[in-house]
């Protein structure tokens, strides 16, 4: 039965990337949804994640710096340590004054990693990008289907963790003094917490899941480039968190699933009807309809498909339960 | 180094006409407009597309006099400066004013942030990919200062012409915000909402008003750009993140501000290329943001941080 196996196998494609989507998605969630922080940079800290990465495991790349062929777990945690360090040096910078010049301010650093990315030959291979980077377990897994599904199951393990330690982050009392930040900067400093301090926490944090997907992401295709890495990213994924309920980390990982299969299928639609000479121009319809679709659900829905929980407090979940019941 | 100088007044003059409609929308609707760098987009090809029918009608267009461009260009520039208002009072009567109802204002900014994206895409749609000039006529630079002084300095028509208008523009606005009453209830809006509107200011007036005037400006700042580089769907992205520095630098709401802001930031990406190359040019707008985050977030003339 070909076609099953085909099916299979394009299924285990998809949902790798819905995997490594919804972990970038989370970090989002919880600078966005739960700190009230709008980063519009995200793409810029995926791709950092995604070139330490494969500079660190990589084979040695000739002319150039990087390629130590370190164990992959290893670029893992690097990825994650110099996204998070990208994103403390932005933090300080514009964390400390109004929202907007955080989102101006994140925009800026993905400009100009995009133009490092092209330009810097001798660190990030330049418009080629990096090629060779390592697939874990590649050499034992010889069969293309399994080791997509290793793959899929190592990248659905870490999102599974990332899940966990959100939701108990969040439902913890830091959780909670985030939220009331977000809502209420003013009281929440009166009660004595720094709001800086926490917004440069979970901003933090947040930067280092993306830095991971980017990491997750460089490992499963084995070839990055600066075009991975464009504004269109940042705005897809922006999306997925929208559709899917900022707040809710359920909703995050829903809103990766939805939207990356509407772009599949609305991509493969406009391939199948478009002729083959005007498939760039066509490729232009698909953002408009994506940002049609945000902007729809901004405008109709705010709270998207999950919206947030209210009281995500065990001990204030019960009198809650209580009151209901009065 | 004179040469370097001028070349950066040349683009500051683009970037400081932006960088107005930036800080106009940012201190009236309160929010950072990521889709006004769509506009100059925009404006540029809407005067493009205005061109072409003026050429169809009347033939192809005559230079004027040393200019690389005819009398049809300023008439499209017209055009595209109206296209360009209706255009962006049609985006705030779709989107940006069903969300100032219910919505807070950061899901302004990400409204903007979604229109920036589907307007360029739009754009890229019917226009095509492909750089497009206004003109191919090749004019002769004029030498104003010798080689033997500060390596001397030489200027196309169309540079000067930039220089002039972009002052005309900034003189006049000038005197619209400070002579007229909607240009005195605008900077009343500005300062403080809710005393303008209990004074009888209509607010819904003075938010059309900022957005005809950002998207007018917008739209010269396009037919500059395209005049003195070249035409692409990518023009106005480019240009976003020196517009937002320039505001910034000036100080958010203050239209001299935003002018200074522009200058510099313009002379600053054109000092640096000699010393980091010019494709990391659109980089330096961002090392001018974080300095001034750094050092002074409520710029050079502003108040509020």
């Amino acid at each position: 039965m070909p076609d099953l196996l085909g099916l299979l196998s394009y299924g285990t494609f998809f949902l790798v990337f819905v995997t490594i989507y919804g972990l970038v998605v989370l970090g989002l969630n919880l600078q966005w949804g739960f700190t009230g922080l709008f980063n519009v940079g995200v793409a810029g800290f995926v791709a950092i994640g995604a070139y330490t990465s494969a500079l660190l495991t990589a084979p040695d790349y000739p002319n150039q710096i990087g390629g130590l062929g370190l164990p992959i777990p290893l670029g893992w945690l690097g990825a994650m340590a110099t996204s998070g360090l990208a994103a403390f040096i932005v933090g300080v910078a514009a964390l400390r004054l109004r929202h907007d010049y955080l989102a101006i301010t994140t925009f800026g650093i993905a400009v100009t990693l995009q133009l490092v990315a092209l330009n810097a030959q001798g660190l990030t291979g330049g418009p080629f990008g990096l090629q060779f980077i390592p697939k874990p377990f590649a050499d034992i897994i010889a069969d293309n289907l399994a080791w997509n599904l290793t793959y899929l199951a190592m990248a659905a393990t870490l999102l599974g963790l990332s899940y966990a330690a959100l939701e108990r982050l969040v439902r913890s009392p830091w959780g909670r003094v985030l939220r009331a930040i977000r809502e209420d900067e003013t009281a929440a400093e009166s009660l004595g917490k720094r709001a800086f301090r926490f917004r440069l926490q979970a901003f933090v944090i947040g930067c280092m899941l993306m830095g991971l997907g980017g990491a997750l992401y460089a490992h499963f295709v084995g070839y990055i480039a600066p075009e991975d890495f464009l504004p269109i990213l940042t705005f897809q994924l922006w999306t997925m968190l929208i559709v899917g309920g900022s707040g809710n980390n359920r909703g995050a990982i829903l809103g990766a699933v939805v939207v990356w299969a509407l772009w599949t299928l609305s991509g493969n639609v406009l391939r199948e009807l478009v002729p083959a000479e005007h498939q760039a121009r066509a490729a232009t319809l698909q953002v408009v309809l994506i940002g049609l679709l945000l902007m729809l659900i901004l405008l109709v829905r705010p709270r998207g498909l999950l919206g947030e929980e209210a009281i995500v407090s065990r001990h204030m979940k019960d009198s809650a339960g209580e009151l209901q019941e009065e | 180094m004179l040469q370097l100088i001028a070349d950066g007044f040349v683009i500051g003059s683009v970037i400081a006409l932006g960088a107005i409609g930036v800080t106009l929308v940012y201190s009236i609707l309160r929010f950072a407009n990521f889709a006004h760098g769509e506009l100059l987009t925009w404006g540029a090809y809407l005067a493009w597309t205005a061109l072409l029918g003026f050429a169809a009608v009347w033939g192809p267009m005559e230079p004027l006099g040393p200019f690389s461009f005819g009398w049809t260009l300023l008439a499209s520039l017209g055009v595209a400066a109206i296209a360009t208002a209706a255009l962006a009072l049609l985006v705030d009567l779709l989107l940006f004013r069903q969300l100032r109802r219910h919505g807070s204002a950061i899901t302004l900014i990400m409204a903007s942030f979604g229109a920036a994206l589907v307007l360029r895409n739009l754009l890229q749609f019917i226009f095509g990919a492909v750089p497009e000039y206004y003109s191919r006529e090749i004019q002769v630079a004029i030498r104003l200062v010798p080689r033997d002084v500060l390596g001397g300095l030489r200027i196309t028509p169309d540079q000067l012409f930039v220089l002039g208008l972009t002052a005309v523009s900034v003189v006049g606005l000038h005197l619209f915000l400070t002579r007229t009453t909607l240009g005195k209830a605008m900077r009343a809006t500005s300062i403080n909402p809710q005393l303008a509107q209990v004074t009888g200011i209509d607010v819904d007036r003075v938010v059309r008003a900022t957005w005809i005037i950002g998207a007018v400006l917008a739209a010269v700042a396009g037919v500059f750009s395209g005049l003195t580089v070249q035409l692409r769907p990518q023009l106005g992205l480019d240009l976003l993140l020196p517009l937002f520095a320039a505001a910034i630098l000036g100080g958010i709401g203050s239209v001299y501000g935003a002018v200074a802001g522009g200058l510099i930031v313009g002379l600053a990406e054109s000092l640096s290329v000699p010393i980091v190359g010019a494709e990391y040019r659109a980089a330096t707008a961002f090392i001018v943001l974080i300095a001034i985050l750094l050092i002074r977030p409520t710029g050079l003339f502003g108040e509020r941080p």
